[in-house]
C-alpha cells in the first residue's frame, strides 16, 4: 500500500479511467475502438488501484467469485447473441431494421451514428465486460501469488 | 515522409523477429525467452500492419474522413485478433515460469530442467 | 432435420464454445449437473458429426458462410471473392472429426474417475471443452485466418491442461515447452499468412489456390507453413518438446494433445495437397517430408529404448509412428505431378497414412490411458519399480498388450492394416524406406515386450499387492478403444472402401474444393 497522496490521486482518477473505457467500448463501430481495447483501458484503471492499494485490499473489493461470474456471463451473453440469428445463418446481424441499433448508414464518409451497427455494439458489450474481468482476474491473480500467497485451486 | 524509402518498415519487422530467433535460441533466462517471444509477436504485428499502407492513405474510419485513398483495414483485424491472442499466451507462460521458480527457486533454463533424455 | 444438417458444421463448434462458457457458472452449482453438460455436449457434438457425415457422402462438400443471408452463400452479391469466414467440410475434414469427437469422448469419460480426486475440476473440463472446440474449429474451416485462431485456441488450452497439476515442477515446465514452441509456430504461421495476404488480397482456402501463381514469395511462404506445422506436430528434427509435454499431463489430456497434433498434420495436409496442389513443383518437398519421417521413426524408437518412465516411452513411440505418416504422405508428394505412379502408388500413400492417423490415436490414445490407469493406482510412472501388476489388474494389462500389438504393426490389429498399405506403396516409390520401416516396427515390438514384462508381468511384488483393478468409466473408456482397434483390424477393406478412400479422393481434389466455394451460386 503506498502513501495517502498516491490512493487519493489514483481513487479520483479510475472514475475518468472507467469513463474513458466505457466510452471506446460503447463506440467501438463508429470510431477505433471495441470491446477487447475498451477493457484493456479499464483494467489498466484496475491496475492503477492494484499498485496503489496492494493486492490484499483488492481482493476484498473484487473476490474471485464476482469476476469469475461476471466473465461466464459476459461470454455467455456473447455466445447467445451469436446464435440468436440461427434461423438465417449462425452470427447473422439481425437487428439491422430494427429500433435497437438498427439504422443503416449511407456508405461512404460522413459523421458517424452510433444507433447502427446491429447485434454488433451489444456484442462489444459482452466482450467488454469478459476482457475486463478475465485480465483484472489474472493481474490480481499474478500479484496475490508474487507476494506468496497460496490461492486457492 | 518521402525520403524514407518505402519498405523501411518491413527492414523493421525482419530485424524484429530476426533479433527475437536470437533470443529464443540463445538466452538461457525464461523471462529474456518470454521478452523474445513478445518480441517476435510484435515483429509479426508490425508486418501485417504495414503491408496494409497504399501510398497517401488514411485510416480507415469513415467518420470525418477526409478525402483520398484508405488504407487496407482487413490486415489491421489481423493484427487485432493476433494481439489479443498474444496477451492470452503472455500470461500463461508468466504464469508457468512463476511456478517454475516456486518450485525450483531459479530461473536458469539449464537449472529448472528435470527431464533430461 | 434438415436445417440441423445445414446448420452443423457450425452447430458442432458453437454449441461446444457455448457449454465451456456455461461449464463455470453450472460447476459453481453442482458437481452432477457440470459433468452431465460435459458429457452430454461432447455426445451431441459426436453425434451431429455422425449426421454430417453421412449428409457429405451423399451430397458433397458442405460450405457454411458465417453472418451470410443464406448459409450456401459463400460470395455475396456485387462482391467477387468470398469475403465472409467460410466453413468448408470435405471428405478428409469429416473424417479427422469422426476420429476427435471419439478421442473426445473417450478421453473425457476416462477422465471422469482419473481426475475425480483433483481440485479444480471446473476449470479442467472448461479448459477440455475450449480445446475440443478449437480442434473442430481447426478441421472444418475453409480461411486461413480462422485457422490460425482455431491452431492458438487448441494450443494455449493444451498447454494450460499439461501444466493444470500445479503441485508438480516438471508438469510446469512440460507446459512452458508446449506454449513456447506452440506459440513461435503459430506466430511463423501468421507470418505465412501475412505474405500470402499481400499478393492476392484473399484468405479464403479455395479462392487463394484458384488464384495461386507459384511466384517466390509464394514459396517462401509454403516453407514456412511447412516448418511451423512440422514444428507443431513433432516430427524431427523440432521434436523435443514431445517427450516431455505428452509424459507430464494427465493422461486423458495427452489423448487430446495426440488428437491435437495430428489435425496439425490435417493442416500440413491441407496446405500441400489443396492450397498449393498441383500448381507447384513438390517434388522436393515430398523429399523433404521423407527424410524428416524417416529421422522421426528412427530417433523415435531409439530414444523409446532407453527410457525409464513409462509415459516417456509412449511418448517416443508417438514420434514414431508419425515418422510413418510424413513418409506416406511424402510420397505422395513427390509423385502429386505424376498422374501414372499417383494412381499406381501414390494414392495408396496417402491413403495408408490417413488410415495410419486413424489407428494412431486409436492405440496411442490407449496405451496412454493404460499407463494412466497404472499411475492411477499406484502413483508412480517408474517403470524400475513396477512390477507384477498383471495379476491383480487384469482389464489393463490386457488393454496395454493390445495397444502394444497393434502399434507394432502385429496383424490381425489395426496397426497391420495401416502398416502394410504403407509398406506396399512406399516400396515401389524407393524399396529402402521400406525395408527402413519393417525394422523400426520391429524395435518397436521389442521395446513394448520390455515395457509389458517389466510392469504387469512376473512376480508381484509386496508393495502393490493391495492394488485393485481401476474404476468402471475408466475400463470403459478403454474398452470402447480396444473393441474400435480390434474392428478396425479384423475388416480394414471395410474400413478403406468406406471410409478412407473417400477421404482420400476429397484431399486429392483439389479442383472441387475450389469448385465449391468459387462456383457456388445457391
Amino acid at each position: 500500500m503506498l502513501s495517502k497522496i498516491v490512493r487519493t490521486v489514483a481513487n479520483q482518477l479510475t472514475l475518468f479511467i472507467v469513463v474513458f473505457g466505457l466510452y471506446v467500448i460503447a463506440h467501438g463501430h463508429i470510431t477505433p475502438g471495441g470491446g477487447f481495447q475498451g477493457g484493456a483501458v479499464i483494467v489498466s484503471g484496475v491496475i492503477l488501484l492494484l499498485v496503489a492499494f496492494g493486492s490484499q485490499e483488492l481482493k476484498k473489493s473484487l473476490p474471485e467469485r464476482v469476476l469469475s461470474i461476471v466473465e461466464s456471463s459476459g461470454a455467455v451473453l456473447f455466445a447467445i447473441l451469436a446464435f440468436a440469428g440461427i434461423g438465417t445463418a449462425f452470427f447473422y446481424n439481425f437487428l439491422v431494421g430494427t429500433p435497437i441499433f438498427g439504422g443503416v448508414p449511407e456508405p461512404g464518409p460522413g459523421a458517424g451514428d452510433i444507433w447502427t451497427g446491429g447485434v454488433i455494439p451489444l456484442m462489444n458489450f459482452a466482450v467488454g465486460l469478459k476482457v475486463i474481468a478475465g485480465l483484472s482476474a489474472v493481474v490480481l491473480a499474478i500479484a496475490l501469488f508474487s507476494s506468496g500467497e497460496e490461492v486457492e485451486e | 515522409m518521402e525520403h524514407i524509402p518505402l519498405n523501411f518498415p518491413f527492414l523493421a519487422a525482419a530485424l524484429l523477429v530476426a533479433i527475437s530467433f536470437y533470443i529464443i535460441i540463445f538466452k538461457k533466462n525464461l523471462i529474456k525467452l518470454i521478452m523474445g517471444i513478445a518480441m517476435l509477436a510484435s515483429g509479426v504485428n508490425l508486418f501485417l500492419v504495414s503491408l496494409g499502407y497504399r501510398a497517401g492513405g488514411t485510416a480507415p474510419i469513415y467518420t470525418d474522413v477526409p478525402e483520398g485513398p484508405m488504407v487496407l483495414a482487413v490486415p489491421q483485424a489481423l493484427t487485432l485478433t493476433s494481439i489479443v491472442i498474444n496477451v492470452a499466451v503472455l500470461a500463461l507462460m508468466l504464469t508457468m515460469v512463476i511456478q517454475i521458480h516456486r518450485h525450483t527457486g531459479s530461473l536458469d533454463s539449464e537449472e529448472s530442467r528435470k527431464m533430461k533424455g | 432435420m434438415d436445417t440441423l444438417i445445414t446448420h452443423s458444421s457450425i452447430l458442432i463448434i458453437g454449441i461446444l464454445l457455448l457449454a465451456a462458457f456455461l461449464t463455470p457458472l453450472v460447476g459453481r452449482v453442482s458437481e452432477r449437473a457440470r459433468n452431465i453438460l460435459v458429457i452430454g455436449s461432447l455426445a451431441f457434438a459426436a453425434a451431429l458429426v455422425f449426421a454430417l457425415a453421412r449428409d457429405i457422402s451423399f451430397n458433397g462438400i458442405h460450405v457454411y458462410a458465417l453472418g451470410a443471408s443464406s448459409p450456401g452463400l459463400a460470395t455475396p452479391e456485387g462482391f467477387m471473392v468470398p469475403v465472409r469466414i467460410v466453413l468448408e467440410v470435405d471428405g478428409m475434414s469429416i473424417l479427422m472429426g469422426i476420429i476427435w469427437s471419439i478421442v473426445a469422448l473417450a478421453a473425457t469419460v476416462f477422465s471422469l474417475s482419473h481426475m475425480s480426486k483433483e481440485t479444480g475440476q471446473t476449470r479442467f473440463y472448461t479448459l477440455v471443452l475450449l480445446m475440443v472446440a478449437g480442434g473442430f474449429g481447426m478441421m472444418f474451416t475453409g480461411d486461413l485466418f480462422n485457422l490460425f485462431v482455431f491452431l492458438e485456441i487448441t494450443s494455449i488450452s493444451g498447454a494450460a491442461l499439461i501444466a493444470s497439476r500445479t503441485r508438480f515442477a516438471d508438469t510446469q515446465e512440460g507446459g512452458f515447452k508446449y506454449i513456447v514452441i506452440s506459440s513461435v509456430a503459430s506466430l511463423m504461421v501468421l507470418f505465412a499468412i501475412g505474405v500470402l495476404y499481400s499478393q492476392y488480397n484473399l484468405l479464403n482456402v479455395g479462392a487463394l489456390a484458384q488464384a495461386m501463381q507459384y511466384t517466390m514469395l509464394d514459396r517462401m511462404a509454403l516453407v514456412i507453413l511447412i516448418a511451423a506445422f512440422a514444428m507443431k506436430l513433432g516430427a524431427v528434427p523440432v521434436h523435443m518438446w514431445l517427450s516431455d509435454a505428452y509424459s507430464v499431463a494427465p493422461v486423458s489430456v495427452t489423448v487430446l494433445l495426440i488428437a491435437a497434433s495430428q489435425s496439425c498434420m490435417y493442416a500440413l495436409m491441407r496446405t500441400c495437397f489443396t492450397l498449393y496442389g498441383v500448381t507447384a513443383d513438390l517434388t522436393a518437398v515430398g523429399w523433404i517430408i521423407i527424410v524428416s519421417g524417416i529421422l522421426s521413426m528412427f530417433i523415435g524408437v531409439t530414444m523409446a529404448i532407453r527410457q525409464t518412465d513409462i509415459t516417456r516411452l509412449i511418448a517416443y513411440n508417438c514420434i514414431c509412428e508419425s515418422g510413418f505418416m510424413l513418409v506416406g504422405i511424402g510420397v505422395g508428394l513427390a509423385v502429386l505431378a505424376d498422374p501414372g505412379a499417383l494412381a499406381a502408388y501414390g494414392t495408396t500413400a496417402i491413403s495408408g497414412a490417413i488410415f495410419h492417423m486413424i489407428n494412431h490415436a486409436l492405440f496411442e490414445g490407449l496405451l496412454f490411458l493404460a499407463a494412466g490407469a497404472i499411475f492411477y493406482r499406484i502413483g508412480t510412472r517408474d517403470l524400475n519399480q513396477m512390477g507384477g501388476l498383471g495379476h491383480t489388474m487384469k482389464f489393463t494389462a490386457v488393454f496395454f498388450l493390445l495397444g502394444a500389438l497393434a502399434s507394432s504393426g502385429i496383424p490381425p490389429f489395426n496397426g497391420f492394416a495401416s502398416k502394410i498399405l504403407i509398406y506396399e506403396s512406399v516400396y515401389q516409390f524407393s524399396p529402402i524406406l521400406t525395408i527402413i520401416g519393417i525394422f523400426v516396427s520391429i524395435i518397436t515390438l521389442a521395446v513394448f515386450i520390455k515395457v509389458f514384462f517389466s510392469a504387469f508381468a512376473g512376480a508381484p511384488l509386496p508393495r502393490y499387492k493391495d492394488v485393485k483393478e481401476v474404476p468402471r468409466t475408466m475400463i470403459a473408456a478403454m474398452a470402447v478403444l480396444a473393441v474400435m482397434i480390434i474392428l478396425f483390424g479384423l475388416f480394414p477393406g471395410l474400413i478403406t472402401d468406406w471410409i478412407i478412400r473417400p477421404a482420400t479422393d476429397a484431399l486429392l481434389d483439389q479442383a472441387a474444393y475450389i469448385n465449391a466455394i468459387v462456383g457456388a451460386i445457391p
